[in-house]
């Protein structure tokens, strides 16, 4: 209840905001629910919810893009009766988590060219293989890289459907799931009119591991030894306190 | 009830992997075994990638080598000596395993090499403990019983640096027990396991060790050379997860106690073959997840950007 009464709230401010901005030059405004996901101990993904509001004319699109990183895809091949990893291609500039929403399928509204040149769809996003590889190998791990992307939640299969309210104000939740990659991620919105982009908004969002998680994921790979000799330390307490246990039940 | 595993980088269920760790616990309690060889294999079965598994196993099995060991301390059956060399070479070994697995992680066939050493391994013990323990029942119904020499005097007993092993009643080379340590130690880092179900044999069948000691020998050696493999896959791998090798840890407290109660009250010869079967079935899925075509074949590895 209280959430609903505050996402009203946030409603009507950006339904203000939106009113006002519509007569200085600035057609889109979008937010978030929150700018900051935060990864605690009893996380299993969470959604966030993306608002907004246009002038009223146009068609909306938003791209929910995560931090840049380096991908390998392995091809399994069979020898001798088993599964085994053979040929790998390795990617670079992969978004970790891509999503597309708009407010309407994407057909002639958005023309190839603004898709192209803005990276709306996974077809278009600029992933690069790293080293020299036959641009049809490339391709084929290209999918696959995609594949294994939407298996995982990652990225979108289809775009996302915005649901407009009253023809001007938009909305729509973006799931992340528990697996979600950390580090901060990109808001992209755009208006297009008239198979143009007439207005486009960025916005940071950050995921991150905080409290015990965060300080332990650091601890591991900053301190990686004395990461150890603590994981050995408990692991004594431990044996030691089940035998203390042990004994006195007996 | 979830918790999010910082290393494994996913969100399990606390009651499974708690339940996980004591059904694994009161296994080792009625058998006396380490339980390694089950619980990496079933962690990987529960979505734990492999390398985090053997890590984060051989942090739990620090644990359970220490509580082990203390009973088997204050009766007198641990041969520090005996135990002492074993652990030199098993320190070796599982140092020569971290960087082999290290190096296979790099080559993309860490996952490959984990899951066939499980099949071979899971496969043999399997079928030697069912074939031995449906012998010892078809031999115990038929009430005859065979007489065994201490040990067989062979070829081994002719290699140098003799030591007297004391506690063993035991005269034989140094280079034996290294040898046994440098292997199990290998398999300690690579499977994630204490080794204790290829050390024991080897002690009793290849040293002659007395019976009495064996076990509270090999946990003295488990103990330090899981500690090591802890220690160098945490500081090389990164693969060590403390708050899931803790949540084993509490499991296998409870489930050795239920255990040792529970072998206490039970037929040894049925629940041996209950167990052989149990690794059995285990080491036909890892079979099958291997031959069976994937739906995906293509399979993908992140990492950050350079």
């Amino acid at each position: 209840m209280i959430a609903a009464v505050s996402i009203f709230g946030l409603w009507l401010a950006v339904l203000l905001q939106g009113t006002a901005a519509a007569s200085t030059e600035n057609p889109v405004v979008v937010d978030l629910s929150k700018d900051f996901v935060a990864i605690t101990a009893g996380f299993t993904g969470t959604e966030v919810l993306l608002f907004g509001t246009t002038a009223g004319k146009g068609q909306v699109v938003v791209i929910v893009e995560g931090p840049a990183v380096n991908a390998t895809i392995r091809h399994k091949e069979r020898v001798a009766g088993i599964w085994v990893n053979g040929d790998e291609v390795a990617f670079e500039n992969v978004p970790a988590f891509y999503q597309v929403l708009a407010t309407d399928s994407l057909d002639e509204w958005l023309p190839l060219p603004l898709r192209e040149t803005n990276q709306i769809g996974v077809e278009y996003l600029q992933i690069r293989p790293l080293g020299d590889v036959d641009p049809a190998t490339a391709a084929e791990y290209r999918n696959a890289l995609i594949r294994n992307k939407q298996l995982a939640g990652h990225y979108g299969k289809v775009e996302g459907r915005m649901t407009i309210v009253g023809g001007r104000l938009f909305r729509s939740t973006v799931f992340f799931p528990a697996d979600v990659p950390v580090g901060v991620y990109n808001i992209r919105t755009y208006l297009i009119d008239n198979k143009r982009v007439v207005s486009s908004q960025v916005m940071p969002l950050t995921i991150n591991k905080t409290g015990l998680e965060a300080d332990l994921y650091r601890v591991a790979h900053k301190h990686s030894a004395l990461y150890g000799i603590a994981a050995i330390v408990i692991a004594i307490l431990a044996g030691l306190g089940g035998n203390m246990l042990f004994r006195r039940n007996r | 009830m979830f918790l999010y595993l910082p290393i494994a980088e996913i969100s399990v269920n606390v009651i499974v992997f708690l339940s996980l760790g004591i059904a694994v616990g009161t296994l080792s309690g009625i058998f006396g075994v380490g339980g390694g060889f089950l619980m990496t294999p079933l962690l990987i079965f529960f979505g734990i990638p492999p390398a985090v598994a053997v890590g984060t196993e051989a942090n739990q099995i620090v644990a359970s080598s220490v509580s082990g060991v203390l009973a088997h301390w204050r009766r007198g059956n641990v041969d520090f000596k005996m135990g002492s060399i074993l652990l030199i070479g098993g320190i070796i070994g599982s140092t020569f395993g971290v960087w082999l697995f290290r190096v296979l992680r790099e080559l993309g066939q860490i996952d490959l090499v984990i899951m066939l050493s499980y099949v071979i391994f899971l496969g043999t013990i399997g079928l030697l403990m069912f074939v031995e323990s449906l012998r010892t029942m078809v031999r115990s119904r038929s009430g005859a019983g065979s007489r065994r020499k201490l040990h067989q005097h062979n070829f081994l007993h002719g290699l140098p640096f003799k030591m007297r092993f004391r506690r063993s009643k035991l005269y034989i080379s140094a280079l034996l027990p290294l040898l046994i340590g440098v292997i199990v130690g290998i398999l300690s880092a690579i499977m994630g396991v204490g080794g204790g179900f290829i050390m024991v044999p080897a002690m009793i069948y290849l040293l002659g060790m007395p019976t009495s000691v064996v076990v509270g020998t090999s946990l003295f050696q488990i103990i330090f050379v899981t500690a090591n493999a802890t220690f160098l896959q945490a500081t090389f791998n990164q693969t060590v997860d403390v708050v899931l090798a803790l949540l084993l840890m509490v499991g296998a407290v409870i489930g050795a106690q239920i255990g040792t109660q529970l072998g206490a009250k039970l037929r040894g010869e049925q629940l041996r073959i209950l167990l052989a079967l149990m690794v059995l079935a285990v080491c036909s899925k890892i079979v099958y997840d291997l031959v069976a075509t994937p739906d995906e074949l293509f399979i993908m590895v992140t990492g950050a950007a350079h």
